[in-house]
């Protein structure tokens, strides 16, 4: 359902985009029977509910028909970029997990401490920059002055040369998620707050347990829930915002398909790519949601309760 | 005895260094917004200087490939900085306060529909949202570019406002104000309004910060302000190009950004320890 709405957003936002698609498959000195030609051949002389249901109807068949420009099939082009995006996305995204949990456990631990503020200061710092500038730096310094990668670019062959391709995503990777673990660090940091001034602590703590014991046994189970969802939201808006880094880095992604797609006016590139991209945000919602449950049991009877 | 706790003055209301820092930066990159309106220190499109000068006295962030003076251009980059967030803000608080509070003064029905319109909007990121309303409009100029970042913000902000304003909707007074008969318009102005500003307010100069950062990006493409307006994003686009001779314009501007978002942040955080008694009392 949300779905349809969603497709019915998008499908709205793109009509809205000024210039005939038909000008975008002919150069400038088309004549008025060529342009004819080229509405009928794409559909934007039929009425906007037409155009609607055609795109409806097509999505349903997972036909997201052909480019404007190249004549490719969208499906395709935008399965052949998902291989660079999707990688891209999950490494980062493990990368700030791995960095953020820690460091925000720290951060509200050691909160008097100078390397407990240090942490926060540096989340302070990492929230406040451009994604793309935090590329260029790395790029100034990993790529130029002590040239271990790649300023850009990425193999022709894809993940033939895996090797080849990891080289080229470490920088990117390191770029994103320098920025989610920053922003990440600080939704640790207040979770663990909430929990050191938990109550189930203190009863832990006075039941005998040892300070780490109760932490890891109730603090993180307790503490993760929050935290699930703001992870979802994150991997979801990197996903989506794999545009800029990919720009930054001149990799062939999901990204630089939309821009190009926005630029040269092909509507079914740019209507694929919000499609899919909607599509995964949706989906991980779902898991995030899901995931949740698994953790808090009081989650899965609250919507028991609410269905019966 | 309790007279003595009486004679005590009132604690007032803690002003906290990170307010008195915020707003320094923050006032520093006005100041020089509004001096770029009179005076720079070359004119921004000479291009007298050597190209890709490093920094030195003559000029203090160097040159960029044209000749042109760095520093004068990021003293330019602020003032569209500001203008931009203010701009987006603003636009983004009027659509957004509107749509909120009517929301939370709407049947069930309209209330759910613009809710979920809200969440659905806010899926998107904000920088997405506003490429495509850049998309949408035919030339690129500055305006599209506030327009645009407005929008995007609205949603955020429509959100917010819905959520604050019911829950002010549900307290006792507002029950009183409508038994004796207050209209709905003059309940949002003298009781919802005054509750949920401080909030707001903090929330506003988050989005400020958002705005800059969203609107350096969207230069960074190529979907900004075109020239003559320097924007840092453009600046840093056109700095990556000439990385390896001259570091120091792929540095700069992204430190000018910094300290503004930094700045805004700081004030953001110093205004909410003032608008929170709660917070205060525990400092």
């Amino acid at each position: 359902m949300s779905l349809l709405l969603a497709s019915l957003v998008l499908f709205a936002l793109l009509r809205l985009l000024p210039g005939d698609p038909a000008n975008a498959l002919l150069g400038v000195g088309a004549d008025a029977d060529q342009i004819a030609a080229a509405r009928q051949q794409v559909g934007s002389d039929l009425p906007l509910w037409q155009q609607f249901i055609r795109f409806i109807t097509s999505l349903a068949r997972f036909d997201l028909g052909t480019s404007f420009v190249s004549q490719a099939p969208v499906g395709e082009e935008i399965l052949a970029r998902l291989t660079v995006t999707v990688p891209l996305t999950l490494l980062a995204f493990a990368l700030a997990i791995i960095l953020a949990v820690p460091l925000g456990i720290i951060a509200a631990v050691k909160s008097h401490k100078w390397y407990g503020g240090l942490i926060s200061v540096f989340s302070q710092l990492g929230i406040a920059i451009p994604v793309f500038w935090v590329g260029i730096l790395l790029v100034t310094a990993f790529a130029i002055n002590l040239r271990l990668f790649p300023s850009g670019g990425f193999p022709r062959q894809g993940w033939g040369n895996p090797a080849e391709a990891l080289r080229d995503l470490t920088l990117p990777v390191l770029t994103v998620a320098t920025v989610m673990a920053s922003s990440l660090v600080r939704y640790v940091r207040s979770a663990t707050q909430d929990v050191l001034g938990s109550d189930y602590l203190r009863t832990a703590r006075a039941l005998g347990s040892s300070f780490t014991e109760a932490l890891l046994r109730h603090g993180v189970r307790n503490g993760s829930v929050p935290i699930i969802s703001i992870l979802g939201i994150e991997l979801a808006s990197t996903f989506l915002g794999a545009v800029v880094v990919e720009r930054v880095f001149t990799l062939p992604g999901l990204g630089s398909m939309l821009l190009l797609g926005i630029s040269q006016r092909d509507y079914p590139n740019v209507q694929g790519v919000l499609f899919v991209s909607t599509l995964l945000v949706l989906f991980i919602g779902f898991f995030a949601d899901l995931a949740q449950r698994l953790i808090d049991p009081r989650l899965r009877d609250r919507s028991r309760g609410a269905a019966s | 005895m309790t007279t003595i706790e009486l004679d005590r003055p009132a604690p007032r209301a803690a002003i906290s260094w990170t307010f008195v820092v915020g707003m320094t930066l923050v006032g520093i990159h006005a100041a020089i917004a509004l001096l770029t309106l009179v005076w720079t220190p070359y004119d921004p499109s000479s291009t007298a200087g050597g190209r890709l000068e490093a920094p030195s006295l003559l000029h203090w962030a160097g040159t960029d490939r044209l000749g042109r003076d760095l520093f004068t251009q990021i003293m330019i980059g602020s003032r569209i900085a500001l203008q931009v967030g203010i701009g987006a803000v603003g636009i983004g608080a009027a659509i957004g306060v509107t749509i909120g509070v009517l929301a939370a003064f709407a049947t069930r029905l309209l209330d759910d529909a613009l809710a979920a319109a809200f969440d659905i909007l806010i899926a998107f990121p904000t920088l997405l949202l506003a490429m495509l309303v850049v998309a949408a409009s035919d030339t690129a100029s500055l305006w599209s570019a506030i327009l645009a970042l407005g929008i995007a913000l609205s949603a955020i902000v429509g959100r917010l406002t819905r959520i604050l304003a019911k829950r002010v909707l549900q307290m006792d007074f507002i029950t009183a104000a409508r038994t004796s008969g207050t209209s709905w318009p003059r309940i949002v102005v003298i009781h919802v309004l005054p509750n949920i500003w401080p909030t707001l307010m903090v929330n506003f100069a988050l989005q400020f910060g958002l705005a800059a950062i969203a609107e350096a990006s969207l230069s960074y493409l190529g979907l900004g302000a075109p020239p003559p307006n320097a924007s840092w994003g453009r600046l840093l686009q056109e700095a990556q190009g000439t990385v390896y001779t001259a570091p120091f314009g792929a540095i700069a501007p992204g430190l000018a950004l910094l300290v503004l978002v930094i700045g805004i942040n700081l004030f953001a955080d110093g205004l909410r320890d003032v608008g929170d008694p709660t917070r205060r009392r525990s400092r």
